[in-house]
């Protein structure tokens, strides 16, 4: 509640300094916008950007470091004798935590006073019991030393927020100060207000950047801790996958050869199905069919995308498959021995992936200017002749980009193979047996309840890895590929 | 939409004469852009459409290739005749039509292929070339036709489009020879180009002239004066006035033409 009204302080301020810079400015150049620099409004914005942005800047960080230092401060200053044999000193600070927050709830709730909370000992009052009355989750008996921390670390974080709401206000009445003071007709407000903005877009582009840059690191970091428990060769030529599921058997066999070609083959499979169909349909929507048949068909199309993949899953699960083994199933052809395979969760997932296709595909056929066309059929080409030799080549690239896409999503898939290819890693030819996938034994390792240290577990990072590492690769492909062809028609 | 027309036998006298447009209207959605044109344009001869700018110079041409089916908003009514059949009539191949009725746009349209795919592509399309070296002389000739060979001959395989807008002009110039049409429709072929290129394409078209029909679109009267027998001049959707060249720039009926080609209108 507090950090709502400090921020709802700043924003006040921040809002009084819009219409007194605003007017300021206004006053100096005697009335007439056409006096100023800037126009008025870039006056206002200015101030509020000085009030707003030093102090919500300080705000977030002592947001961030205020906890840590506390923190730090209260563990530092624990008796060793609080620590317990088979405890350790970050178990004890998660107890000092929770009973910080059982106090401050209790005084909240107005079971306990201030001072109370403050003052108590254990020796003399029954903490524990009073905390549990109080309706707090209190999991030992609070001793004296855990009690101490716990006042110690309240006492902190409230001189902290204190501090912090006094600095933060303080810092955004000198901001507004300072604007005013800058409210003045020459000065160049557009510019400074520029400036703000383009900060504030490269601030939120680094964010973005940073965030996979973290992402990749703790993949990174994850997957080295994973390649010291068990060796990377047999991790990338190894032809079994069986994780021995007891955890710490050290007989498993973590090879990925066999879920990377469950991969490729069910992706395979997909786009053997939904690029001629994606790429016919997006065609005959661009090229022949009428506005009506378009302005239906499209969004009937669109809505393939907007399905949860978990229902094609079901699909594939309760339909598809099913379907497929009556007729290569025992009764049929006899090479199929159950609903699940690769070819049930293919065909499924290529469903899935033919509005992608065909959608982009078809906003790129669009784009291909109409002028490229008529040349052609003033040369005396047919339809199908200018599709084929104008506009799909010039609309190539994108064509290409869209399929990588579709490829990306593919191999990126899990619910659809979950449900319509099985579990059983194999490596075989034949699509009409169950294979898994990457993505799949990712989910498998760690929904089991393997020790998050074990290499059975460790090593969904190394599959994460390698997954990103590959899609990566492809689009750095399709890049090359579209600059490519790019260059050539340009 | 379009009145069938009811001309069983071949058009009677005018042996010479290739394109016969009547009581032509144009539609583009409710815009009324050509409004009751008649024009008779002769074989083996040079016509000149002038007219201010959004008279409907481009809208007619594109009419005499069916190009304006290309559009869904535009209706075209009238008769329009080429070599006496009706061009509008559901027997009449469109794509047959254009091959025969060949067009340059008024904007550069260069495909994005090869220089020399640009030019192999009407002749690869209608199969008039036997064999590669067959194709291989198509293409030099037509872009030698085009005033474009000197400059482009290294670099055959260069993309059309990484072409400067004076040379995709003439590009599409040589684009639209190489697939031998009797009738050239050319709107404005040389508002990009220099005095040069331009002779040179007016060259081309006193060449074209020995054998097939020329339609030339152009805002230069200069231009029209060098290259043309016939000229027509538009006005708001109306053929205004319709003429032997000569007669057209020296002695104008219409006070409308004539205020035109002085400079007055437009
Ligand atoms: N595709 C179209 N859709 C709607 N209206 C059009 C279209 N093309 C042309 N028009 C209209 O038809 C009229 C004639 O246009 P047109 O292009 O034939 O003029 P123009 O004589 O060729 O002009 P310019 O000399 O500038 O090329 C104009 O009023 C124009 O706005
Ligand atoms: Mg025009």
């Amino acid at each position: 509640m507090p950090l709502l009204w400090l921020i709802g302080i700043v924003l006040a301020i921040a809002v009084a300094g819009y219409v007194i810079g605003r007017k300021r400015a206004l006053d100096s150049a005697g009335g007439d916008p056409r006096n100023l620099h800037s126009l008025p409004s870039y006056y206002g914005s200015n101030v509020a950007m000085k009030v707003v942005v030093p102090s919500v800047l300080v705000l977030l960080v002592w947001l961030i470091v205020q906890p840590i230092y506390v923190g730090s401060v209260v563990s530092g200053a624990l008796p060793d004798r609080a620590i317990a044999d088979g405890s350790s000193r970050d178990l004890v600070m998660a107890e000092v935590r929770r009973t910080a927050d059982g106090l401050n709830n209790a005084v909240a709730q107005g079971i306990m006073t201030d001072e109370e909370a403050r003052d108590m000992r254990a020796d003399f009052t029954d903490v524990t019991q009073r905390l549990k009355d109080a309706g707090q989750i209190v999991t030992s008996e609070v001793t004296q030393p855990i009690l101490n921390a716990a006042q110690q670390f309240r006492a902190m974080n409230a001189t902290g927020a204190i501090a912090m709401a006094i600095v933060v206000t303080l810092l955004a009445i000198g901001g507004l100060l300072w604007g005013l003071k800058e409210s003045e007709k020459d000065f160049r407000a557009r510019n400074t207000v520029e400036q703000g903005v383009k900060a504030l877009l490269i601030a939120a582009a680094s964010i973005a950047v940073l965030t996979t840059v973290g992402i990749v690191l703790s993949l990174i970091f994850n997957t080295y801790e994973f390649f010291k428990l068990y060796p990377w060769y047999e991790f990338f030529f190894g032809t079994t996958w069986s994780p021995s599921f007891s955890g710490r058997g050290g007989s498993s066999e973590l090879g990925i050869i066999p879920l990377l070609w469950g991969t490729l083959y069910i992706s395979i499979v997909a786009l053997a199905v939904a690029v001629p169909i994606g790429l016919f349909a997006a065609i005959y929507l661009s090229e022949y069919a009428g506005p009506k048949v378009r302005a239906v068909a499209k969004p009937l199309l669109e809505v393939l995308a907007g399905i949860p993949t978990i229902v094609y899953g079901l699909f594939a699960l309760l339909t598809v498959g099913p379907m497929l083994v009556s007729v290569f199933g025992k009764e049929g052809l006899g090479i199929m021995q159950s609903g699940t395979a690769v070819m049930t969760a293919g065909l499924v997932m290529g469903i899935m992936l033919i509005p992608f296709v065909s959608s982009l595909s078809d906003d790129i056929i669009n784009a291909v200017p109409q002028a490229m066309r008529d040349g052609s059929y003033g040369l005396g080409a047919t339809k199908s002749e200018t599709i084929k030799q104008v506009v799909l080549p010039a609309a190539l690239p994108g064509i290409v980009g869209a399929i990588l896409l579709a490829a990306s999503r593919a191999i990126g898939e899990t619910m659809i193979v979950v449900l319509g290819a099985g579990a059983a890693a194999r490596l075989s030819l034949n699509p009409f047996e169950a294979m898994t996938t990457v993505t799949a034994k990712i989910v498998s390792q760690l929904t089991g309840d393997a020790d998050f240290a074990s290499p059975e577990a460790l090593v969904a990072f190394a599959l994460g890895m390698t997954l990103f590492v590959i899609t990566l690769g492809l689009n750095i492909f399709a890049l090359y590929i579209v600059r490519k062809y790019r260059e050539q028609y340009e | 939409m379009y009145d069938a027309p009811h001309y069983t036998e071949r058009d009677v006298a005018q042996t010479d004469t290739k394109i016969s447009a009547k009581g032509v209207q144009v539609y583009y959605g409710d815009t009324h852009a050509i409004k009751d044109v008649d024009v008779e344009i002769a074989d083996k001869t040079v016509t000149a459409f002038i007219g201010p700018s959004g008279c409907g110079k481009s809208t007619f041409l594109r009419c005499l290739n069916r190009m304006n089916d290309t559009i869904d908003i535009c209706r075209v009514q009238g008769d329009i005749l080429l070599d006496g059949e009706d061009i509008y009539d559901r027997r009449v191949d469109p794509v047959q039509l254009r091959a025969k009725v060949g067009m340059v746009f008024q904007k550069p349209n260069p495909f994005p292929k090869s220089i020399y795919d640009n030019i192999a592509y009407g002749p690869r399309i209608h199969g008039l070339a036997k064999n590669k070296a067959d194709l291989d002389v198509i293409v030099e000739k037509s872009l030698r036709r085009g005033a474009i060979w000197d400059e482009v001959k290294d670099r055959l395989q260069a993309p059309g489009t990484g072409l400067s807008g004076g040379q995709q002009q003439r590009l599409c110039i040589a684009r639209a020879v190489a697939t031998e049409p009797e009738v050239l429709l050319m709107d404005e072929p040389c508002s990009a180009l220099d005095p040069i290129a331009t002779a040179q394409v007016e060259e081309l078209i006193d060449e074209l002239r020995r054998d097939y029909s020329v339609v030339i679109v152009t805002h230069s009267m200069q231009q029209a004066a060098r290259v043309s027998q016939k000229t027509a001049f538009f006005h708001l959707g109306n053929l205004v006035e319709y003429d032997d060249t000569s007669k057209i720039f020296t002695n104008p009926e219409d006070p409308r033409t004539e205020s035109y080609i002085t400079g007055r209108i437009g």
